[in-house]
């Protein structure tokens, strides 16, 4: 059961990340990027973490996966072109990435041989009110700084967005 | 039961195909969305570590994670509103003014 | 059977009895609410569709069906098909985490009147609800028109922005509560003050109440929010160039979503299926209501002359009195009792934006803006700034 649930998951993330490059409508790589988020999100639930999947949910497909699409619908975004300046990144690109594959599955695999190493019991209870406890104790000031980052980025994007009379649009 | 190193793999996989959604891209938006696609990756290996080792810790971590990846989103669509009301285009290559 | 069979036995029979019951009473909001808008109009409303226009629904369903169903040259093929998929099923889905009552024992098993009892039902609701943009964003972008794609921009723009202040005004219940599982938020609104207000949240989060209810009215894109069909302006906004049953399909999830914010609604701040009237003797509200409804019933019968009124009215005025006698039967009334107040004030809540509906006019697009994020979203804040001092300082 795990591992049919685990296969599905994984695989409707590797299809939409596929897809993502593959297509050339922007639209369609935001959506399938919604897909992997959503298949990620199962996966969390897989991994014990519900709070995290919830949020994923609510955050990045919700939120910031629907302002991508907002702002694609608005500046009309059509098919993009390649224009294929680079020969460089063609012939070199794709060797290079598979190094990277190939190094990072060989070290995983190094240093996690197929052990499962999980204690299930640690994380059993109520997600939410841990995550809730460490996050207004142990991590209190970093909590208050990303507020404060927040803060500024919404200040930056206002400033940014706003449109200056001068402007000969 | 599934080995945390399947999870930590399709991690590893879903990264490279953002990087290479990131070099490969031409639209600007897409070149976006394949850094949220990264970033995505490295939130479930710390997830899967999370799980292994019980810690609540790398829960916090990928909400962290969340939050600046929204307020990155905020800025960086603004900044490509912008671009795309001064350059009438979306295509990277067409902004070049900082290249040699 | 094992504890796994078990379970997915009853939730195999839960969902398909909840969704039976669903899209049957949608297609009856929808009577209802013609009935209602033409009482309010000063007319009759359906009358000629069987006794009471009672069969319009099915009319509708059947008028639906056989519609011819053109697609726009335009339309970007397979998202114009898929997104009244996504609007109906995210529509549908939130019902799940819905609890619709206590503890009921059939055969042996007891199980709860709630298809899942997650520990995060709340925040999966406003998941689903935060996805809901998604089908009406891409209906408007796939048709190819631009009122459509007119009213898809403006609906993502609304539903983003309003989603902020429904988010804030629901964690005042949940502070309160101090868990996100719904069941255990009614739990903790039982009790009565001075024994007869009951403990409600709708009481001490008035503010949280009254900003949700604003707040879910514009995130099911009901008037006075409706800019995103916006007849007026747009023809029909982002379903323009639907017809037959892909727009059946968005129009059922209007009405789902309608459902579904009620619900949460009365969960969040009505107490749920807790009674409101403090004495062991409420279980006979149900009686007396029932035996009512027979009696009204039975004086048309008597006024009425058509003959399908002559039969079909004695059917309905059974069906009261069975009710009535069923809520006499202890072991039927324990759990029954409770899904009939929670029905009773989701019926409130669903008359409510039906009255608004009939009653407002519309908002216009900059003034909505201005009022969701200057007005709406800064008293959401300060209720909940509020109500985290309150909680911290009753907590220690």
């Amino acid at each position: 059961m795990d591992a049919v649930l685990f296969f599905l998951f994984a695989g409707i993330a590797l299809a939409g990340a596929i897809n993502l490059i593959r297509e050339s409508h922007p639209i369609y790589s935001a959506l399938s990027l919604v897909a992997v988020m959503g298949a990620l999100a199962g996966l969390y639930l897989m991994l014990g973490a519900e709070f995290i999947a919830v949020v994923q949910i609510i955050v990045y497909a919700g939120a910031i996966m629907v302002l991508f699409v907002f702002v694609l619908m608005l500046v009309n975004a059509a098919p993009e072109v390649k224009l294929d300046r680079s020969k460089m990144a063609k012939n070199v690109g794709p060797p290079l990435l598979t190094l990277l594959l190939v190094e990072i599955v060989a070290v995983l695999r190094g240093k996690y041989p197929t052990s499962d190493l999980v204690h299930p019991s640690l994380l059993s209870g109520d997600n939410t009110r841990q995550i809730g406890k460490l996050l207004f104790s142990k991590f209190l000031l970093p909590f208050e700084v990303t507020s404060i980052l927040i803060l500024v980025a919404i200040m930056g994007a206002v400033v940014l967005g706003k449109r200056r009379p001068d402007d000969s649009r | 039961m599934i080995p945390v190193s399947w999870y930590l793999i399709l991690s590893a996989v879903l990264f490279v195909l953002g990087v290479a959604g990131f070099l490969i891209k031409r639209n600007v938006i897409t070149v976006f969305m394949s850094i949220e696609l990264m970033l995505n990756a490295v939130n479930l290996s710390f997830v899967a570590f999370g799980y292994m080792l019980g810690d609540y810790n790398a829960h916090i971590f990928v909400f962290f994670v969340m939050v600046v990846a929204a307020a990155e989103a905020a800025v960086g669509l603004a900044i490509i509103m912008l671009m795309y009301h001064n350059r009438k285009s979306l295509n990277v290559d067409d902004i070049e003014l900082l290249k040699f | 059977m094992s504890p796994f069979q078990d379970f997915l036995v009853a939730s195999l029979i839960k969902i398909a009895l909840v969704l039976f019951v669903l899209l049957t009473a949608l297609a009856y909001i929808v009577w209802i609410e013609r009935k209602i808008a033409g009482r309010i109009q000063n007319r009759w409303g359906p009358t000629q569709t069987g006794p009471h226009g009672l069969l319009q629904p099915l009319a509708d369903v059947i008028k639906f069906i056989f519609k011819e169903d053109p697609t726009p040259a335009q339309a970007e093929l397979p998202t114009y098909f898929i997104a009244p998929l996504i609007a109906l099923v995210l529509g549908l889905l939130s019902i799940t985490v819905i609890p619709f009552g206590g503890i009921v024992t059939v055969a042996g098993h007891s199980t709860y009147l709630q298809i899942s009892d997650l520990n995060v039902g709340i925040l999966f609701i406003l998941g689903v609800t935060s996805l809901g943009v998604y089908g009406i964003a891409l209906a408007g972008w796939s048709s190819g028109s631009k009122y459509a794609l007119l009213g898809g921009l403006r609906s993502s723009a609304q539903m983003i922005s309003y989603e902020l202040s429904l988010s804030f005004s629901v964690v005042g219940p949940l502070l309160v509560a101090g868990s996100l599982s719904l069941r255990d938020i009614v739990n903790a609104q039982s009790g009565y003050w001075f024994r007869v207000i009951p403990h409600w949240n709708c009481f001490p989060q008035a503010i949280a109440f009254i900003t949700y209810l604003i707040s879910a009215f514009a995130e099911t894109n009901r008037v006075p929010f409706d800019l995103p069909e916006c007849e007026g302006e747009l023809v029909a906004g982002f379903h323009t160039e639907y017809s037959s049953m892909k727009f059946a399909m968005f129009f059922t999830a209007e009405y789902a979503n309608m459902v579904t914010a009620s619900c949460l609604a009365t969960l969040l701040f009505m107490g749920g299926w807790l009674s409101p009237i403090n004495s062991q003797y409420s279980r006979f509200v149900p009686v007396v209501v029932f035996f009512a409804l027979a009696l009204v019933l039975a004086r048309f019968w008597l006024t009425r002359r058509r003959l399908i009124e002559k039969i079909v009215l004695p059917v309905f005025m059974g069906v009261c009195v069975l009710l009535g006698l069923l809520f006499l039967w202890p072991a039927f009334y324990t759990p029954a009792e409770g899904v009939f107040w929670f029905l009773a004030k989701v019926g409130f809540f669903l008359f409510l934006y039906i009255w608004v509906r009939w009653t407002l006019p519309r908002f216009r697009y900059d003034t909505l803006m201005e009022f969701g994020w200057k007005r709406l979203l800064p008293i959401s804040i300060a209720n909940l700034l509020i109500t985290g001092f309150i909680v911290a300082w009753r907590a220690s």
